[in-house]
């Protein structure tokens, strides 16, 4: 069913009339609904869309409008557009329906909401702090309200977080971190256990908050376009990306060809390295010592192919408003760098399926239904894993769909098929850069300046190597940037990790949590 | 099993091939110094336990990096271990969430001494891009005290084993 459509049936069998409908863009539509009707205009979008919620987040307008908004994001994929549903609430006492009863895909944001603006959720089952922990921050405090002030003094509300518990004959809990055991981010994991068998895994996170959107706010776009690259270090390109498409939008800034396929080509320059390192991560979790270096090896070739591209071996401070060129030399040092790492990936690769004792391992393990992956709103290559067919590449990008890109897709959800995924997209990628490096020109002339407004919103979005990463901006009427909403897919994703641990073993954890490999930066913020 | 042994030695020792090809030329030189400095102060290794405080992830990324093939620490005798308990020096990267502040300073205590910490990443000293933020700590050194910083965003990882270099010399 089309956006239109949608809309014509809310008003005559849902018997909600929008108060406002505006087109954002040829692929954005924006309605604003009575906030007694935001629940039932969300469910009605959620079924018809079929899509999960993909963001839902508030804005403090008191300011300007007298009153601050929740809006949630969804994504109707056959046609590749974006519906965006609206309610304004009460300035003195904001408070709307929950929805994470009926879509679960919306109870990470809710969460959210309610504890950086103060906003109630009615019948909200689970009323947990989400990032600002309660052992280190008082109540009363919402940061991304417009007139907050940092607590003088900090101190915990004297509260602990309640796990989930479960009791029985002979249950342990196991708890797990914030500081691990390797070189990588922290989080806590609570797991109850009989025996062998994982119980319930509950997964803590918010220890990498570093207040990410606070710090958007009043930064001039050049600046925080710059600022987006530190959202999440391994996925630098994709959120910057994602950003300045957003203020592109804003601006009415047409992006050349030229420099759109630069961009394609180190959006999938960032898969290929990071593919190659989860690859290799598997082999690292089950001790398999010579394909792990092998994958090594291709990482630090890629970063090497990075560096010479754009200076930077993470892809950092080479992308601009309006687009970048690559060097002249791009297309053969690409070429190079792609052949050597292609080279070294299939002898990864034949290393790893011909092998029984790894096999064993991956099928079978770590689980996640396709059923639970929709519910909980999966996304990016666990989601593919899982059987949901999804890929902003391929839904929403017309460069991609003239390069014929097909999304990979398992339908098993376990270790093996998200590994299978990953190694379909690294060689897909590989064909793609080819593709999209092959007719070089010289990056197009810079696009002409903005004639638009310089205020207003827009949703940006980039296909990062981990899922789709959403941005939602505004900039004020003086330009600057007034809500920076990040969306990361590791928000919803790790749920499906918690999800899909329960009936294995402890010491196949690490396999199931390397095979998602989530962000803990891009979900804390 | 014959394809691996096969494949690793179609390979060769990475480290000492791809010195030629892109290596900055002073690698090896400093590595070797570092490795005999490590060899003369620390009875031949150096264990380090890396706490990731609020990171982007890149900083971790180059950690791993420098222990890849190509790179390779190890052979210097450094050694990244999974216990505060085995480590001589603590490695923080981020810029030190409040979230993060009392696991930090749990670990240094855990760590039995003599014992330094080093951060990495210009966020770890003194917030970096997160500065201004109303929930980072900012100054690491008023959690643990700081013996020496790794500059970089993120530092290469040749940067890191320069800077251990450095570092080192300087310890008695
Ligand atoms: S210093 Fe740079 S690379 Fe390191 S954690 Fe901070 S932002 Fe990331």
């Amino acid at each position: 069913m089309n956006i239109e459509d949608i809309l014509k049936e809310l008003t005559s069998g849902e018997k909600i009339t929008p108060d406002a409908t505006r087109w954002l863009a040829p692929e954005e539509v924006h309605i604003e609904v009575r906030p007694g009707d935001f629940r039932n205009a969300c469910l009605f979008a959620h079924h018809k869309t079929g899509s999960p919620v993909s963001s839902l987040f508030a804005e403090d307008a008191r300011a300007a409008d007298g009153c601050f908004y929740v809006r949630c994001v969804f994504a109707s994929r056959h046609e590749g557009r974006w519906l965006v549903i609206s309610a304004r609430l009460d300035a003195a006492a904001p408070e709307f329906d929950s929805l994470a009863n009926d879509i679960f895909s919306a109870a990470f944001f809710e969460r959210e909401v309610s504890e950086m603006f103060g906003i109630k959720r009615r019948g909200a089952f689970d009323t947990r702090r989400l990032r600002l922990h309660t052992e280190v921050w008082p109540e009363g405090f919402y940061p991304l309200r417009k007139d907050f002030r940092p607590p003088e003094k900090c101190g915990g509300t004297g509260l602990d977080y309640a796990f989930r518990r479960v009791e029985g004959d002979g249950v342990f809990e196991v708890p797990v971190g914030p500081v691990h055991a390797g070189i990588i981010a922290p989080g806590h994991f609570r797991f109850s256990a009989a025996g062998e068998p994982v119980l319930n895994l509950e997964i803590r996170l918010g220890f990498a908050h570093r207040g990410v959107e606070k710090l958007f706010e009043g930064k001039i776009p050049e600046a925080a376009l710059a600022f987006s690259e530190f959202v999440d270090g391994e996925a630098a390109f994709a959120h910057s990306l994602a950003f300045s498409m957003a203020v592109e939008k804003i601006r009415g800034i047409i992006v050349p060809g030229e420099r759109q396929r630069a961009r394609a080509v180190l959006l999938e320059l960032e898969r290929l390295y990071n593919h190659a390192a989860d690859v290799g991560g598997l082999a690292t979790d089950v001790g398999f010592s010579f394909p792990a270096a092998c994958a090594s090896v291709i990482k630090e070739g890629l970063l090497a192919l990075n560096e010479k591209l754009t200076g930077s071996r993470y892809l950092k401070s080479f992308n601009r408003l309006g687009g970048a060129a690559l060097p002249p030399s791009a297309a053969a040092d690409i070429g190079a760098g792609l052949a050597a790492a292609e080279k070294d990936f299939l002898v990864l690769k034949e290393t790893l399926y011909g092998s029984v004792s790894f096999m064993d391992r991956v099928e079978e393990t770590g689980i996640l239904p396709h059923k639970a992956a929709v519910e909980l709103g999966v996304s990016g290559p666990a989601g593919r894993a899982s059987g949901i067919a999804a890929d902003l590449r391929a839904d929403f990008s017309h460069l991609y769909k003239n390069a014929g890109f097909k999304p990979a897709k398992q339908e098993k959800g376990d270790v093996l098929a998200r590994l299978n995924v990953r190694v379909a997209e690294f060689e897909e990628s590989a064909r793609l850069i080819r593709k999209f490096c092959c007719p070089q020109g010289q990056g197009g002339d810079a696009p002409p300046a903005a004639a638009r407004p310089q205020s207003g919103c827009a949703l940006g979005w980039a296909e990062s190597w981990r899922g789709p990463v959403l941005y939602w901006v505004r900039l004020g009427e003086n330009g600057l940037v007034e809500r920076c909403k990040v969306t990361d897919p590791s928000f919803q994703n790790w749920e499906g990790l918690a999800q899909a641990v329960p009936g294995n073993i402890i010491p196949d954890f690490p396999l199931c949590n390397k095979s998602f490999n989530l962000s803990y930066p891009g979900n804390d913020l | 099993m014959m394809r691996i042994l096969w494949n690793s030695f179609k390979k060769g020792i990475l480290s000492r091939k791809f010195e030629k090809v892109s290596l900055p030329p002073g690698y090896e030189k400093t590595g070797g110094e570092l490795h005999s400095l490590i060899k003369k102060k620390f009875g031949r290794s150096l264990h380090i336990r890396e706490v990731a405080a609020g990171s982007c992830g890149a900083c971790e990324s180059e950690i791993i990096s420098a222990g890849n093939p190509v790179y390779d620490i190890q052979r210097f005798g450094v050694d990244f271990v999974a216990s505060p308990r085995h480590a001589d020096a603590l490695l923080v990267t981020g810029p030190v969430p409040r979230n993060m502040e009392l696991a930090l300073k749990r670990t240094y205590e855990a760590m039995p001494g003599p014992k330094f910490v080093v951060t990495c990443g210009d966020c770890a000293l003194d917030g970096g891009a997160f500065r201004d933020s109303y929930y980072c700590a900012g100054d690491i050194g008023k959690i643990v005290p700081v013996a020496a910083h790794i500059p970089g965003c993120p530092p290469r990882p040749q940067a890191i084993v320069e800077a251990l270099l450095l570092l080192i010399g300087r310890i008695n």
